[in-house]
């Protein structure tokens, strides 16, 4: 793991064997495995480019245009776009469709914070317990993908059965609510659905950094006398900040693009759900592409601007180990006299 | 490594309380994971007359629901059918692209690899819908793909390669390198290292990818409503989410549960098999 002095040079290798090669031949060596990398990466790239680069290009375009409308000079019906600039974001930032769009807005970070809040608090509830486990680890590991392995909207009807007037929830409760119907309860019934389905998630991630920590530590701070509660401060939650910080990060991003959920188990055009990618999705299923692209843009650009905050300030790690690949590669090249001793 | 730790007398008369937690614990997880899908499950058997009934068991059983299901009106067979073409289709493609992407990733060194990876990382974060909504009205005006599987498994492709190359990264830095310097000690190319070599080891790694692939790919929606609007070319999570009763009116929760066990059970078949892959699959990315 660490890069340490290198030992004296065995006898049976050059002090530096490396470093001697000729030139020519490493040149060629280097040349061939350009070639080998162009050749393996460039599908990959060619393919993310062509569904994802083209279309965040072609939605940016599309937003700061409009079909063109009404009759021309002639008489004839007008074909073809127009631009017309941030018209569609001030359009959709203001008046009827502005107070649709913060609507909107609102209900995605609402159920963005609530549901991710409550997934990684279960989801490490769920993460100790299973690491405690003596005994049934292969059943839990089992159901725990259950809810992972079920389709959203599967999930969605689901939930939907169970929270129908008659259905289990209200018998369960004992009382009659209308949990599919607009409000605060149609809410709560996608607040339910989803941190079901997703909290098991981030509990196996959890469940992975757990499984890291080295029971040394926890026996150290037992000898000193360290209670449960502060083993967990001071010990399992910082050491699992890495896993947790990028469960909670995927979480976030799954759950700002929500759609499958609100959409089946309560409804397109309910306000009291409706989420950014409903609106979008709305917009462009009524082929009015320009305001459709401007929502996708503003969607976005909200997850490129949650991603940037959580990974610049709380320092989400999502390449570590490449980085330190890279610098390790790069201090190799530097200390040729360094030699890589396995930790 | 080699201390002999000590020997804990171990009681078998009665179990600790923290053991009776852990138990208490562990079955709370299990129900708050299983229940829900088993009240599915349940309903799914019940007749229509006793659709309602809370019984824990059908009683009696009935396969009423299933029939229903398959009545050629919700041409439910045929969307079966369209999402094993455009989810398998999209599992294959993808896995062939990626496992050579994934290799240079996790073994060659070049100039903007840490790019690529931040690149491919990104594109697995984009919301769906912002990608969805330019190519619908790329596919509608100039493409007229709407109502073809290439409209449904070219755009599920946005999210099955980022999840496919990080996972096969993930793979292939697992395997030792020595492999590869001794293939080509004994006079491989990189090239013919990765295909005789590597490749064959992989193969757990790939199918594990696979899977995880082809059960995003089959549980994707919004993708597959955006794209299609013909009754016959829609995968079964839109079929599912489009059943309407006799009436029109009446919401037939029994059929829609028949459909969700369908489409469900194999899926969970699959999962409980190779769960330890799988979850080996899905921790792949988080931990390092």
């Amino acid at each position: 793991m660490s890069t340490v002095a290198a030992p004296p040079p065995s006898p049976t290798r050059p002090s530096s064997g490396q470093q001697h090669d000729p030139a020519s031949a490493a040149k060629k060596r280097k040349r061939d495995t350009t070639r080998l990398v162009a050749f393996l990466v460039s599908p990959t790239v060619a393919v993310l480019g062509l569904v994802v680069g083209y279309p965040i290009i072609a939605a940016l375009r599309e937003s700061l245009f409009s079909e063109k409308k009404g009759l021309d000079a002639n008489g004839f019906v007008q074909q073809g776009e127009q631009f017309v600039g941030f018209e569609h974001y001030i359009d959709l930032l203001s008046g009827e469709a502005g107070e649709r769009f913060w609507n909107a807005f609102w209900n995605t970070s609402f159920f963005t914070v609530t549901t991710v809040t409550m997934e990684t608090v279960l989801g490490i509830a769920m993460a100790l317990v299973m690491h405690k486990a003596v005994r049934g680890r292969g059943l839990v590991r089992a159901s725990i993908l259950v809810p992972w392995a079920i389709p959203t909207v599967v999930s969605a009807l689901l939930w939907q059965w169970i929270f129908q007037a008659n259905g289990v929830a209200n018998a369960i409760l004992g009382h009659k609510v209308l949990w599919t119907t607009e409000g605060f309860q149609a809410q709560l019934a996608v607040i339910v659905a989803d941190v079901w389905k997703t909290a098991p998630f981030v509990g196996l991630l959890v469940l992975a950094g757990l499984q890291l920590i080295p029971t040394e530590v926890y026996e150290a701070a037992r000898v000193d006398g360290a209670k449960a509660w502060q083993q967990f401060v001071r010990i399992t939650l910082p050491l699992i900040r890495p896993v947790l910080l990028v469960a909670v990060l995927f979480r976030l991003l799954d759950a700002l693009r929500m759609f499958d959920l609100p959409f089946v188990l309560i409804g397109a055009h309910k306000g009291s759900v409706e989420t950014l990618s409903m609106l979008a999705y709305d917009e462009a299923a009524n082929t009015r592409y320009g305001p459709a692209a401007a929502y996708a843009v503003i969607l976005f650009l909200y997850v490129a601007a949650v991603a940037f905050v959580f990974v610049k300030l709380l320092g989400a790690d999502v390449f570590s180990s490449d980085k330190a690949a890279a610098k390790k590669s790069k201090s190799r090249l530097k200390k040729p006299a360094a030699t890589e001793v396995p930790a | 490594m080699s201390a002999i730790a000590p020997e804990r007398p171990r009681r078998f008369t009665r179990p600790s309380p923290k053991a009776l937690l852990g138990l208490a614990g562990t079955a709370v997880i299990v129900v708050y994971c299983l229940a829900p899908f088993y009240w599915m499950a349940v309903s799914a058997f019940r007749r229509s007359s006793d659709l309602f009934a809370i019984s824990a068991l059908p009683s009696p059983w009935s396969l009423e629901n299933f029939g229903a299901v398959m009545e050629a009106k919700n041409g439910f067979l045929r969307a079966l059918l369209n999402s094993v073409i455009v989810a398998g289709t999209t599992t294959i493609l993808t896995l062939m692209i990626a496992t050579f992407t994934a290799y240079a990733l996790a073994r060659l060194e070049f100039r903007g690899k840490n790019l690529l990876l931040a690149i491919v990382i990104a594109t697995s974060m984009f919301p769906t819908i912002s990608l969805v909504v330019p190519m619908l009205k790329l596919f509608t005006n100039t493409l007229h793909w709407v109502n073809t599987y290439q409209a449904m498994i070219v755009p599920s492709m946005s999210f099955a390669l980022p999840l496919a190359v990080w996972n096969l990264t993930a793979f292939f830095k697992q395997l030792p390198r020595d492999l590869e310097q001794a293939a080509m000690v004994d006079g491989c190319t990189a090239g013919q290292a990765f295909r005789k070599v590597i490749l064959p080891l992989t193969a757990p790694g790939v199918f594990t990818t696979a899977i995880l692939t082809f059960i995003m790919a089959w549980n994707e929606f919004v993708i597959a409503l955006s794209m299609v609007n013909r009754g016959s070319m829609q995968t079964a999570t839109v079929a599912i989410s489009r059943f309407t009763g006799a009436t029109g009116f009446d919401v037939p929760y029994g059929t829609k549960m028949a459909a969700g066990v369908l489409v469900t059970v194999p899926l969970v078949i699959v999962v409980l098999i190779f769960q330890r892959r799988i979850i080996a699959g899905l921790t792949a990315g988080a931990v390092k």
